[in-house]
Formats: C-alpha cells, structure tokens, sequence
C-alpha cells in the first residue's frame, strides 16, 4: 500500500505538472487572443471615428434628437397619419413584391445551381465545381452593385431591384440548397433510373418531395431578408418604399411626418412577415403545426 | 372489408389533393407573375431601357479611348486619354501614333486609317471608301467631299461631321475637331504620364537602369503607382479597410453588446418574467426597425462616414445575436453549471467555467458567419451614409462615364466579400474542430 503510494505520487505529479502547465499556456494564448481583440476593438474604434464627420462623443447626445423631431412633428399632425399610411402603402407593397419575386426567382436559379452542384445527383458530374464557382460569385455580389449598374441601364424602378436581390439570393439559397441535396436519399432516384426516368423525371420526382420542406423554409427565412434588402435598394433609386423614404427625408425639417408613415409601414411590414415566416417554418421543420 | 375500403377512399382523396397541389401551385405562381409583370411594368421597360448606355458600359470596362482634339479657334491641339486633364500627354511628346508637321497634324489610327487635320478642316483616310476632305468655315459651316447618299457610320449636318469606322471616333464642329482612338485594357492604370515609369515594364523597373535620378526603382514606382492620380489604388485600399472595420467593429461590438442582454432573456438565467419580456421586446424592436432606418437616424446624430455604419450594424445585429444568444443559453445544459457550483464557485465563475464553454463555438461561428454577411451590408451601408467602397462606387456611377473605374470597384468588391467569406469559412471549421478535439 505504502508502495503505491510512494510509486504512483511522481507520476501523478508529473502528470499534475504536465497539466498545469498545459493549462497556464492555454491560458496564455487566450490572454493574448483577448489583448489582440481588444486591441483591434479600440484602434479600430479609434481609426473610425477619426474618418467620421461626427465624432462618437458628440453624437452620442444628439442620438434622440432626431428620432424625437420626428415624433414631435408627427403628433403635431396626427390627424394626417392615416392618410399618409393609405399614400405610402402602394409602395410598401411594391417593396414585398420586389422581395417576393426575387426569393421565388432566386429560389428556382438556386434549385438548379444546387441540384447540378451535389455529388451524386449532378447531371454533369465534371462541371460540379464550375457550378460551385458560379454559385460562389453570385453570392459574393452585392446587391447594390448590379442594382446601380442596372439603373443606369434600365432606368430607376423596381425591375434592376429585383434582379440584382434575385442573383444574389440564386447564389445563397443556392450553396444552403445543396446542402440541402446532400442529406436526400438517394434510393429513390435508383429506382426511377430503373425503370428509365430522365434526369429531369428524377429530380422532380425522387429528390423534391424529399428535400421542399427544408426548400420551403430557406427560402422563407431569404424572404425576410429579402424585404430588407428592397428597402434599402429603394433608397438609391431602385422604387418602392425607400425611394419614397429617400423623397421624405429630403424634404427636411416640417415634413418628418411622412417620413415617420414610412418608418411605421417599413417596421410593421417586416415584423409582419417575420412572425409568420418563423410560423411557418416552425411548421415546416418540425412537420406539425404548432399551437 | 369497410376498413380497407375507407383507407382506399382516404389514399384517392389525399392523392387527388396532391394532384390538386401540383397544379395548382404552378398556377399560383404564373399567375403571380403575370401580376408582376404588369405591376413592374416589364412590357414598357424595353422602351426605357438604353441599351446605348449599356454598351458604353461594357465597351468601357475593357477598352480606353484616347482624344485628340483641336481647338479650331487657337488651332492648339491636345492629345489626353479618356480627355481628363491628369491624362493629357505634354504638348512636345505626343503620342508615336500622333505626329505634327506644320500646322497639320497626323493621326494614324491603324490598318490604314489615317485623319490628317488641316488648318481649316480634316481629312480622312478610310480604306476600302476614299478620302474623306471636310472644310469648316464661318460662313458654310461644316463642308465635305460626300455625296446626298452617306453610308450609315458618317452623318453630315451643316453643324457637325461625326465618322465612326472599326478604327475609331471623328467629330468635326466650327469649334472643335476631335478623334477618338480605343485601346484595350484599362488606361494608365499603374502610372500616368507624368511619372517616369510610364511605359516600361515591370522587368525593366526591378533589373534596368535607374530611371528616377532621385529614387531607387522599386521604392519610386511603387510611390507612383500607389499615388496614381487617377486611380488612386491608396484611396480605394483604404476605402476597402473602411469597409471591412465597419463589419467587423459592428458585428463584434453587437456581439459584446448582446451577450450579456442575452443572458437577461434566457428563462433558465433570468427568473425575472417581465424582465425578460422588455429585453425580448428591445432586442425584436432592433430587428425589426431595419439597418436602412437605423442607418438614416445614426446618420443624423454622426454625420456621414465609417463610425455611423459600424454603429448602424451594431444597432441591427445587436437584436439578431441577442434573439441567436438567448436561443443558444436556453438550450445549454445545466449538468455543467451544477458541477461548477459543487465547488462552491461563485455566480460569475459558474457562468464562465459553466457556460460560456458551452455556447462559445455556437456564438463564434454565428457572428463569423454575419462578419461575412455584413461586408456586403457594410457596402450598401457605406452607399447611404458616405464610407468606403461603397461610396465610391456610387460616385463613380454617378459620374457615368468612368465604368473601367466601376469595373475595378466591382472586381475589389466580390474579392473582398469572397475573402471574407473564405476566411470566416476557415475560421468557423477550426473552430468546430478544435471544440471536437
């Protein structure tokens, strides 16, 4: 008994020793990690405001001046609210639509970008990692980059929104698509090639009724981002609400109150939508309605 | 029997709703755009669209185009690429192409084109059709040597002569004559005229001779190209740290912000019901009030530039992370924090022995995968408030005229983002694995 004890206790200490110290480096390295963020966090903080034409500490007592402008002006003239909201609101659904079509584009551009981009279901296995590039780029792209350029092309409207969200949105469902495709059995799809399916059957037929939901409820989720992302596209001339938010705000100071029509609509329009985009995608992953 | 009967007539009438469903959400959806089509006006877009513009736009990312133009008041020519004045060629060193003898001055635009101006005129020589002679004067106006029936690329007026061939552009008013010769490539893009390593390569400039009496090779041309007037690669490489540090000062400070908020919404830390509702209130009122109007009412309070857009990001993704976070602190396991307090830790080191472990690789990958997602927004941003890439690549549209400068733009752009995203990619895989391992 002694023994042991006499025998075991160094290679426990060593083994103490051995994990202490392990544990000091550790440490050591994330105390270095954190001194290096915080770093990054202040310079960058600093560099930032520097190239700012305001600087942080004196705007930061002017936040509520201008949200409380508006309110002041807009209870000034309540009795104009509804009718502003009736105004704007043709607008706002211009916005929801760009945002709709563009999703349902998009979705149909990332179905087939995905479907030719999985291993096992591509119908040209070699061109997978063109695919994958092409997927990757259209993702990269910004909307606001194709939106202007299209502009210039087309003219202001909802129709270079609607594109450019479309392409972007085709890349991200695209690469979440396929992912998607690479957890779909592939048994059906051997069955319908034995009894000669094109690869068009097989898809349509083996794959989809598989992989909709998860489909349904990406694409939900791109929906929601989607609305955002026309606002802000209709911000620099691309139509729907933000345009009409850009004119408010351009007529400065006595005309807030319209300004603040746009804020309720735009703020009621994507709560709206988040709430029964999360419900149906509760439904949709977990296969039941939820009460 | 009735049982098997009444499945049967179940299976008939669910697959008849699925055949219902097949047809009609195709339906629904041709008929939604067509609704579309009509409200967005797409039938009256041919009409608006101008497709002019657009091939100027692609003939402009790829190609330049030189201007020779004289001044048919002072008989001064100048040659200027793009026609910018930090572009133009000294009036003594004209370009090997544009030669002067006299008061004539000869432009060859190649394969045997060549347009000669003469002190009241200019002559053109196209292969294939003849001499084209036109004189202006003040009286006439603009005259030339062509019949009543013009070939398509010449139009004649008494104001203006415009010839455009394979080879270039001719204009020819009272008061200016100009030619337009394009070349490939975007124009002067590592040095412009004035610096002395205009036209040598790169060979040349690292082994050959000194060709900056005061600076060494390397270090004089890598100042010149950085300073290039023109296309201010310094400014531009700024304007993409700008954009970068505003995704990564917002997304991070939303981090810092909303982790501990999370903890105030997450039922199993926060017994407190209506405190936990008033944070989940704030964090959906943050979501809800979009980037575009937090940018806007930032904006106001900040002025333009990179602070406004980092705190706009802030604002945003404060409310997504808080919503992720306390998702992500609900669902931690309590075993853990228990095991902690058995050693009689205190509240904050149960939190970080308990759970911060748990849900660090949860938090990281999520904000790695917004870093990514907010250099694109930082972009956008950047258009509205005034900051980095974003806002010069609306001037630049602005301006229409400099798409080889938005060609460039776009192709900094989608390099950034995908770097981001390969790195933020790279970054989250560690991550999973070192919290395997």
């Amino acid at each position: 008994m002694a023994d042991t004890v006499t025998q075991g206790a160094p290679g426990a200490l060593d083994m103490r020793e051995h994990y202490m110290a392990l544990t000091r480096r550790r440490r050591l390295y994330s105390g270095v990690m954190l001194i290096v963020f915080v770093a990054l966090m202040a310079s960058g903080f600093v560099v930032a405001n520097d190239r700012n034409a305001g600087g942080f500490w004196d705007g930061i007592h002017n936040i509520f001046a201008f949200p409380a402008m508006v309110i002041a002006e807009t209870s000034g003239k309540l009795m104009l609210l509804p009718a502003h909201l009736a105004h704007f609101f043709p607008s706002l659904v211009e916005t929801i639509n760009i945002a709709a079509v563009s999703t349902l584009v998009g979705g149909g551009l990332g179905m087939i970008l995905s479907l030719l981009s999985t291993r096992g279901l591509a119908r040209f296995p070699l061109l997978i990692p063109l695919f994958r590039r092409i997927m990757d780029i259209m993702r990269a792209v910004p909307e606001i980059v194709i939106a202007l350029v299209l502009i210039f092309i087309l003219g202001g409207g909802p129709v270079p929104a609607m594109i450019a969200i479309a392409f972007h949105t085709g890349g991200a469902l695209g690469k979440l698509f396929s992912e998607v495709n690479e957890n779909a059995d592939t048994k059906p799809l051997d069955g319908l090639e034995s009894v000669g399916a094109t690869w068009m059957q097989r898809m349509y037929l083996g794959v989809m009724p598989q992989v909709a939901p998860n489909y349904l409820s990406y694409a939900l989720l791109r929906f929601e981002v989607n609305i955002r992302a026309s606002a802000i596209l209709g911000f620099v001339g691309a139509g729907g609400i933000g345009y009409e938010l850009k004119n408010a705000m351009s007529w400065g100071q006595g005309k807030f109150d319209e300004a603040a029509a746009i804020f309720l609509l735009l703020f009621g329009a994507i709560v709206f939508f988040d709430q029964v985009s999360s419900h149906f995608r509760n439904r949709l992953t977990q296969g039941r309605p939820v009460s | 029997m009735t049982q098997t009967a009444a499945l049967k007539i179940q299976a008939a009438g669910l697959i008849s709703r699925k055949r219902m469903l097949a047809i009609a959400l195709p339906v629904a959806i041709l008929a939604y755009l067509a609704y579309i089509a009509v409200a967005f006006d797409v039938p009256g877009l041919a009409e608006r669209a101008r497709l002019d513009n657009a091939r100027t736009l692609v003939a402009d990312s790829y190609s330049y185009k030189t201007h020779v133009s004289r001044d048919n008041r002072s008989g001064e020519v100048t040659v200027a690429i793009e026609g910018e004045r930090k572009g133009t060629y000294a009036p003594d060193a004209p370009p090997a192409w544009v030669s002067r003898e006299g008061d004539m001055t000869v432009i060859d635009l190649g394969h045997g084109h060549v347009v000669t101006y003469t002190p009241d005129g200019l002559t053109y020589a196209v292969p294939g059709y003849g001499l084209i002679e036109a004189t202006i004067s003040r009286a006439r106006g603009v005259q030339a040597n062509l019949g009543d029936d013009l070939p398509d690329w010449i139009s004649l007026s008494k104001n203006r002569l415009a010839i455009t061939t394979d080879a270039g552009r001719v204009s020819l008013t009272r008061n200016r004559t100009e030619v337009f010769r394009y070349f490939m490539g975007w124009e002067l893009f590592f040095f412009t005229l004035d610096s002395p390593y205009h036209g040598h390569s790169l060979a040349e400039i690292a082994f050959g001779q000194r060709l900056d009496p005061d600076r060494d090779n390397l270090v004089g041309a890598w100042q010149d190209f950085w300073a290039n007037p023109m296309w201010r690669h310094a400014e531009v490489a700024w304007a993409i740290f700008e954009t970068i540090l505003m995704a990564f000062l917002g997304t991070m400070g939303a981090a810092l912000v909303a982790l501990p908020m999370a903890f105030l919404a997450a039922r199993n830390f926060t017994p407190i019901g209506t405190l936990r509702f008033g944070i989940r209130r704030i964090f959906d009122f943050l979501r809800g009030v979009d980037g575009l109007i937090w940018t806007i009412v930032l904006s106001r309070a900040f002025g333009p530039g990179p602070m406004t857009g980092a705190l706009a990001i802030l604002t945003t993704d404060t409310g997504s992370f808080g919503k992720m976070f306390s998702e992500a602190l609900e669902n931690v396991d309590g075993k853990q924090i228990e095991g902690v307090q058995s050693t009689g830790a205190p509240v904050l080191s149960r939190y970080r022995f308990g759970v911060i472990p748990q849900i660090t690789p949860v938090l990281l990958s999520q904000v790695l995968y917004y870093l990514e997602s907010n250099t694109r927004s930082a972009t956008i941003i950047g258009a509205i408030t005034g900051g980095g890439i974003g806002l010069l690549l609306t001037q630049a549209i602005i301006t229409q005229k400099d798409w080889e400068e938005v060609t460039y733009y776009v192709v900094l752009i989608l390099l950034m983002v995908m770097l981001m995203d390969w790195l933020s990619g790279l970054l989250r895989r560690q991550l999973i694995r070192g919290g395997r391992s």
